[in-house]
């Protein structure tokens, strides 16, 4: 045998007694899924800008209107149409005289609440259809698919439209309409997602260690069709923002006075030729909120999905 | 078996191949030497996560460019370094003079394009055909493979075919420009055992029509036993064991060698033996330990094994091993008596 | 292939006879009845209603309305003084829309497939990113906002096109750039996933395999196998034109059925807000049904389903 030239002791080629315990050792450190999907988003640059965005829009929503002494929708002619200030009202005033600053904040939180809600009722309507109907299989399955095939091809728009005209627009009917059009995808994704984890093995062997149906739920379903579901919801939600914007823009959402990020960009897009900060600051919001959540969507997508992990 | 001309047509010296991850550097191949004759078969084996299929790519300049790192060795092919090549001469070379048969059939070919247009392909580029005369080729290579019809066959589409026909469609353009050296990357693990024996039967025919030399990457020693000359063991990015299939079968030297053989269920075993399975799993590409990759698996382990990786010892022309077993203050120990001294 | 096509014809009219019944019943839930002038005293209104048929049973009016509809008939607009809604919708103002779309969704789309291409070859690079930075934000920022920006600077402000109207071609111009720029982040988006997808796949290793060079590998193989999926793509493309043109047009004062339909909103104009809601399904239903019948031609499996081996 060639060897470098280093001194070789017989003790060296004792036994290292450590073979057969070590083997078992799995090699890389154990993570975890979640950590390791952590391990990936925290590297992710990006994404972890959009979230702090995200925060900070929302806590401005929240806090915005305390951060100044005008409110939202306290008139006063004598002072309407004033552009943006430092010294005076920072985004402006509207026709009326309001501070833009406070209805921006106060749209803000109006389109966030009608998107989070109407995201919430869509997660939770899908994912309960969609779990029941692949968990079941066989003969439901077939039926409840039946049901959502016509729904999805009601397109969705002329949906919303109708709903609208029918309801009075306001926060729940906006809600309603919104979440009632788009829990078909989320039960479609469950479904496909419970169908392919009951394919799989450690599902059948969990089975055949006899571990009953609601434990197996509980532990082995939810967690795996969790993170399907947390990247949906972070694309259903700027979904949703987008949707109760485009309503208001056409009439058919949140009207003045009260306001809604759609509302006031319906406002300020009439009045942008001479008055442009009445659009551009719901804008920005909007967009901002819109890309952060697409972006840290895409970040978590990447993260959280097996396949990405070499 | 036909014995083999003693000339290289292919040597690799110490490749060593490293992918840029988000975990880290993983190491693929650590260090990897062998060569391959002309008119041989030389298998490669080792489990998934040795690193050959990676040094088998890194042949062809596979690799995916984005993150693969080349950190040292060379791969000599027809006086040239492979690894140093421009692409634009990599590009001669694929298909024409060193070609690659992939593991997977059902995923091997474009689905949305005619098997003849796929054979011809190589044929027009290379070898500069007319429409005509390259149809002419690719009947014939389809036959060569032992597809019927061949004619008609050229004009339809992959999914038209089954996995085994699929497998000897790659296989026909593979060999469309008479390449001196094919690469299989497990060209059997994805097929039923029967059709397994007959592609390996079409490689083995047509290494003796065609002469070329094989590189056969492969899991399964089972495999090798009836299609190879010469092995190479790999394991944890190194290659521990090389040496001709009688050498390797009757006489190996190296543990992870007896592990492997030990685990091959034989018919004609004795029905009270155990079949030995090698407990453990590989080691983490990503920090990969500093003795020998098999250490911590091994049964005979002592604690050189850990430190320092052992240097190669010869035992005959062909046969070479590295592990610590062989040095002169180590103990002797024979390998399993299942697998020692078969005749 | 033809029971395929005929299979999916059926299904279409079939989900259209949905959609007109379910908006027959909703508007029986329309708050009011059309007649809401108070200068009608209540005698009067129950004449129209009568001559109108609105006092018939349900399921009598039901039909007489699936009836008219077969017939092409959707009643009159109550705002414009009985103008049969057929004519409003299906008239020069259904031409412009379809143009200003037309003209969005070709430069839109090619545009998005060059960007996409780009961004995939260039894998990980500056291209990549900047490509992948302009789809995001074609994609998040909507057209209601991007409409009136627009027009602020490039019309108002810089005067290089016209404000509002439709005179002439370059009056389409920035419209249609708004809508295209929708269109093209969604396709490029689309196609830069595709393609990284087909990058990884064992037939494009394969063919880097027989020598072929990058480009004829990227133009041969990997192309068309990215394109082809770029049908499922077709129905929220149809969508995002829809909501785009709906807002395009009104912000550009551009007369078409979009700003039509935000108008007939605002005056409740039901018959004709129905009528354009009824012929946005037809588009949807439309362009599913193009999509599924795109689907058989293109997939060879399909297409030669009966050929098998």
């Amino acid at each position: 045998m060639e060897t470098r030239d280093r001194q070789l002791t017989p003790e060296l080629f004792q036994p290292a007694g450590l073979g057969s315990q070590d083997a078992e050792k799995i090699a890389g450190p154990s993570i975890g899924f979640w950590g390791d999907a952590w391990r990936r988003l925290r590297k992710n640059r990006v994404a972890l800008v959009s979230a702090a965005l995200i925060l900070v829009l929302i806590a401005l929503a929240v806090l915005g209107p305390y951060l100044t002494p005008y409110t939202s929708d306290g008139q006063d002619l004598s002072r309407q149409f004033r552009g943006p200030s430092l010294s005076g009202f920072w985004f402006g005033t509207d026709n009326f005289g309001r501070s833009m600053f406070d209805r921006v904040w106060e749209g803000t939180r109006v389109s966030l609440y009608i998107a989070f809600l109407a995201t919430a009722l869509d997660l939770g309507i899908g994912m309960f259809y969609g779990a029941i109907s692949a968990y079941n299989g066989g003969r439901i399955d077939n039926i409840m698919q039946r049901v959502v095939e016509v729904l999805v091809g009601i397109p969705n728009l002329v949906l919303i439209i109708l709903l609208m005209l029918i309801f009075d627009p306001g926060i729940l009917s906006i809600t309603i309409a919104i979440a009632f059009t788009g829990w078909t995808s989320t039960a479609r994704l469950i479904r496909g997602q419970v169908l392919r984890l009951k394919e799989q093995e450690f599902f059948l062997a969990s089975r055949a260690l006899g571990a009953g149906s609601p434990r197996l739920i509980l532990k082995h379903l939810i967690p795996n069709v969790l993170y399907i579901v947390i990247i949906t919801l972070m694309f259903t939600v700027p979904s949703a923002i987008f949707f109760e914007a485009f309503l208001s823009f056409i009439g058919l959402g949140i009207q003045v006075p009260d306001a809604s990020l759609g509302a006031l960009i319906n406002e300020g897009a009439r009045e942008m030729r001479f008055y442009p900060h009445l659009l551009v600051f719901p804008a920005i919001v909007l967009c901002l909120l819109t890309i952060s959540f697409r972006l840290l969507g895409d970040g978590l997508r990447d993260a959280l999905d097996p396949r990405m992990r070499k | 078996m036909a014995s083999t001309n003693g000339e290289a047509v292919l040597r690799i010296d110490d490749l060593r191949i490293s992918f840029g991850t988000y975990a880290g550097e993983v190491q693929a191949v650590r260090g990897a030497t062998f060569d391959l004759r002309r008119g041989e078969t030389l298998a490669i084996v080792g489990e998934s996560g040795s690193g050959k299929s990676v040094a088998a790519r890194s042949i062809m300049g596979l690799n995916p460019v984005s993150n693969t790192i080349v950190k040292g060795g060379e791969i000599v092919f027809e006086g040239e370094d492979l690894l140093k090549l421009s692409e634009k001469r990599m590009l001669d070379i694929r298909g024409q003079k060193i070609a690659m048969v992939f593991q997977d059939p059902m995923t091997s070919l474009d689905p949305t394009m005619r098997v003849g247009r796929q054979i011809m392909e190589s044929l027009k580029q290379h070898l500069g055909m007319s429409g005509r005369r390259a149809a002419e080729r690719a009947a014939e290579l389809l036959k060569m493979v032992g597809i019927p019809n061949a004619e008609e066959r050229l004009k339809q589409y992959p999914h038209q075919f089954s996995g085994g026909m699929r497998q000897r469609v790659v296989i026909a353009i593979a060999l469309a420009c008479d390449p001196q050296v094919l690469i299989a990357d497990e060209p059997t693990t994805a097929l039923d055992v029967t059709i397994q024996a007959q592609i390996l039967e079409l490689l083995r025919e047509l290494q003796e029509r065609l002469g070329m030399s094989i590189v056969l990457i492969t899991h399964d020693l089972g495999v090798v036993a009836s299609t190879a000359h010469r092995i190479a063991v790999m394991y944890g990015g190194k290659i521990i064991e090389t040496g001709t299939v009688r050498e390797i079968f009757y006489n190996p030297r190296m543990p992870y060698t007896w592990g492997l053989l030990a685990s091959i269920p034989l018919p004609t075993a004795d029905r009270s033996q155990d079949l030995i399975p090698i407990p453990g799993t590989p080691p983490d590409a990503t920090d990969p330990p500093k003795g020998c990759p098999f250490a911590a698996r091994c049964p005979y382990a002592m604690r050189i094994c850990e430190e320092e990786m052992p240097g190669y010892t010869t035992f005959s022309d062909e046969h070479r091993a590295a592990c610590w077993l062989h040095h002169q203050m180590a103990p002797n120990v024979e390998p399993p008596a299942r697998i020692g001294g078969k005749k | 292939m033809l029971r395929y096509t005929l299979k999916r014809l059926v299904n279409a009219f079939v989900i259209l006879f949905i959609i007109a019944s379910v908006s027959w019943l909703l508007m029986q839930f329309l708050p009011g009845s059309p007649f809401n002038d108070d200068k009608l005293t209540d005698e009067a209104k129950a004449q129209l209603e009568a001559k109108y048929g609105l006092d018939d049973p349900l399921l009598v009016q039901y039909a007489r309305y699936m009836g008219n509809l077969a017939r092409g008939d959707l009643g009159n607009s109550y705002a414009y003084n009985g103008t049969p809604v057929v004519d409003i919708v299906l008239g020069k103002r259904l031409a412009v829309s379809a143009f200003l779309g037309a003209q969005a969704l070709i430069v839109g789309t090619l545009i998005g497939i060059l960007l996409g291409a780009i961004a995939a070859m260039r894998h990980n690079s500056f291209w990549d990113k900047f490509s992948a930075t302009l789809s995001v934000l074609g994609v998040s920022v909507p057209s209601f906002v991007l409409a009136p920006l627009l027009q602020y600077w490039l019309a108002f402000k810089a005067g290089i096109f016209p404000i509002a109207l439709f005179e002439s071609w370059w009056h389409s111009v920035l419209p249609s750039a708004v809508l295209a720029i929708a269109v093209g982040a969604v396709v490029a988006t689309y196609t830069r996933a595709e393609m990284l997808e087909v990058f990884g796949q064992d037939y494009v290793t394969l063919a880097k395999a027989k020598g072929l060079s990058r480009v004829a590998v990227v133009t041969r193989h990997v192309l068309r196998n990215s394109m082809i999926p770029l049908v499922t793509i077709l129905v929220p493309l149809a969508a995002a034109l829809l909501t785009g043109t709906l807002v395009v047009e009104t912000v550009f004062s551009i007369p078409g059925i979009g700003e039509q339909f935000v108008r007939s909103i605002f005056v409740n104009d039901y018959s004709v807000i129905m009528g354009t809601t009824l012929l946005f399904a037809v588009f949807f239903v439309a362009s599913y049904l193009i999509q599924d019948i795109l689907y058989g031609i293109i997939d060879p499996r399909i297409r030669l389903a009966g050929t098998r081996e």
